[in-house]
């Protein structure tokens, strides 16, 4: 039963995490923090015009979280700002609603587990929410040192 | 097994306890239910719920105030619980005994009102590296109020307050040392009638936080000469929302109101207020009634199996916990000191604690992830979070067991 939320991707990208590295020339930087469980996350995007050109992450997390980040890593490369916080609604509404997993997500559907586990949807979305505030910080003097 | 077997043997009947405990008869995803977060909140037994419902539904009415029978009987009821109260923690009189909260509530109190009263610009406060956030931001709050300075006692490895170190801290400007009995989070029984003796000799008052060690040990308030002791009732096997505040009523007297209204009052006029005496200067406001009398029943349910025996029965568990952790490779136990209730907060290498209670949980066993709110524990051990396993005397041989065959599972997936 465990096991669709422990799914062979998301234990693959958590002990296997993509993009975890530290980004010198990265223009976008925020921290995420999740004060009840401690998991801590530093993201960092490059910005190219409104592309994600990269993007990368550290931090110290449960293995949902930094299978979250990972992925999350992968599937923004590339994608327009907008398209960028389109996905971040999607995949929010695919762990805390019933809606139908739609094709878009992509890989990203290996999440749809978390649903049945409340608890954990903070670990799912620690990354997402660390990438809102990056990218929110657009519209402000761009800081490399966002924290 | 020799002592667990003379433990038994002197009365100790695990199975017919849990009898006492209707929660435990029942499954979680399919599985029996393995509770092992009782450091978080105790189960409650029939007799504490029979005693809740007794009130609301035949006694209730509000307290002090009546002349009707209804009253009277749980005014009699709530203050029968501070009888057993004084027997619980052996305090001189009830007068000394306020109810609070719960611990947060005790500590938030004797912070405001004797602190506010008591700690000067430059004065010091001492803590320990081993307390729970409630036992640190009210001092923190109380330090950044009047210009004082909080100092840690530090631990080492094992979790084991370093006295050497707290000697040096104490000087003619420390003015209160706040430290936990047992901590949450390591299990760890500090010595607390050394640490007190210490902090008298430095002209300072000491607060204990009794949170763990009440549900496990037995109390004596005035053997250990604490200046004040509070303790949560829900860790008990009460219901949460009630506590118990000791304090001396000399330091008691000398106080101001912590928090104004009905019930802490002789005369009320516009131009004066007389503050009522003890206990009741300190209890403004309808209390948790309910909660009270609940507390009571939690202490004679406690009483009638024996602290002594209790404290025995969960010492063997710990131990038989602590080897079957220990046989299991890759986890650390985060907590070893030599005195130590039966708490196993333990890590596994490279696997989450959330991923451990979340893969426990589908199990049927209830354990806690997290810091335990006691961040700088986790700090000092470079540790993010544990998980925590927190025996009690309903626990068994056989949940540990259950625990050790979880954990197998845990690694299953994660390695």
């Amino acid at each position: 039963m465990v096991d669709d939320l422990y799914q062979d991707l998301i234990l693959d990208h958590s002990k296997h995490p993509r993009n975890c590295h530290a980004m010198a020339d990265a223009n976008r930087n925020a921290e995420g923090y999740n004060p009840l469980c401690g998991d801590k996350l530093k993201l960092y995007v490059k910005m190219e015009g409104d592309i994600v050109k990269d993007a990368s992450f550290q931090g110290s997390g449960c293995a949902i979280s930094t299978a979250s980040a990972s992925l999350m890593t992968e599937s923004l490369k590339g994608k327009t700002r907008d398209e960028a916080l389109k996905l971040l609604d999607k995949f929010h509404d695919l762990l805390t609603t019933d809606t139908p997993v739609t094709k878009d997500l992509g890989k990203l559907v290996v999440f749809c587990g978390v649903r049945d586990y409340p608890a954990r949807v903070k670990c799912a979305t620690l990354a997402w929410h660390t990438l809102k505030s990056a990218l929110n910080g657009a519209a402000e003097p761009v800081s490399t040192e966002t924290e | 097994m020799s002592t667990l077997t003379s433990v038994i043997a002197a009365g100790f009947d695990v199975e017919k306890i849990r009898e006492d405990f209707p929660v435990l008869k029942q499954t979680i995803h399919g599985k029996p239910l393995v509770y092992l977060d009782s450091a978080a909140t105790a189960q409650k037994p029939t007799a504490v719920v029979d005693a809740i419902r007794q009130f609301h539904e035949v006694d209730c009415a509000n307290i002090h105030r009546g002349v009707h029978e209804l009253s009277q009987r749980s005014t009699a009821a709530y203050e029968e619980t501070r009888v057993k109260a004084r027997h619980f923690l052996n305090s001189k009189t009830t007068n000394e005994l306020i109810f609070v909260r719960g611990t947060t509530e005790g500590i938030n109190l004797v912070a405001s009102s004797w602190g506010r009263k008591n700690v000067k610009e430059g004065d010091e406060i001492i803590i320990s590296a081993m307390e729970h956030h409630s036992n640190i931001v009210p001092w923190q709050m109380l330090c950044e109020e009047k210009g004082a300075k909080l100092r840690v006692i530090p631990m080492n490895d094992r979790g084991e307050l370093i006295l050497e170190e707290y000697e040096k801290l104490l000087n003619p400007r420390t003015r209160m040392v706040a430290v936990a009995h047992v901590s949450n989070a390591l299990g760890t029984i500090n010595p607390v009638k050394q640490i007190i003796e210490m902090a008298h000799q430095a002209g300072a008052v000491v607060l204990i936080d009794g949170a763990q060690s009440t549900p496990h040990i037995p109390v004596d308030v005035q053997a250990l000469d604490a200046d004040f002791y509070t303790l949560s009732g829900h860790k008990v096997v009460g219901p949460t929302g009630i506590g118990i505040l000791y304090g001396k009523a000399a330091l008691l007297n000398a106080m101001p109101p912590y928090q104004g209204g009905g019930d802490m009052i002789k005369v009320v006029t516009f131009e004066k207020t007389t503050y009522a005496d003890l206990p009741y200067k300190f209890e403004a406001g309808t209390p948790n009634i309910a909660g009270g009398i609940g507390l009571g029943a939690a202490f004679d349910y406690v009483n009638k199996i024996g602290l002594d025996k209790i404290a025995a029965y969960e010492h063997e568990l710990l131990l038989y916990g602590t080897e079957a952790l220990s046989r299991i490779p890759g986890l650390r136990i985060i907590g070893t000191a030599r005195e130590k209730a039966a708490v196993l907060s333990f890590v596994m290498e490279g696997i989450h604690p959330h991923d451990i209670g979340t893969v426990l949980d589908r199990q049927g066993i209830a354990v806690h992830t997290g810091h335990h709110c006691a961040q700088p524990v986790m700090d000092w051990f470079h540790v993010p979070a544990t998980t925590r396993a927190s025996l009690a005397f309903y626990n068994t041989m056989a949940e540990i067991d259950a625990l050790a065959a979880g954990l197998g599972k845990v690694k299953e997936i994660f390695s």
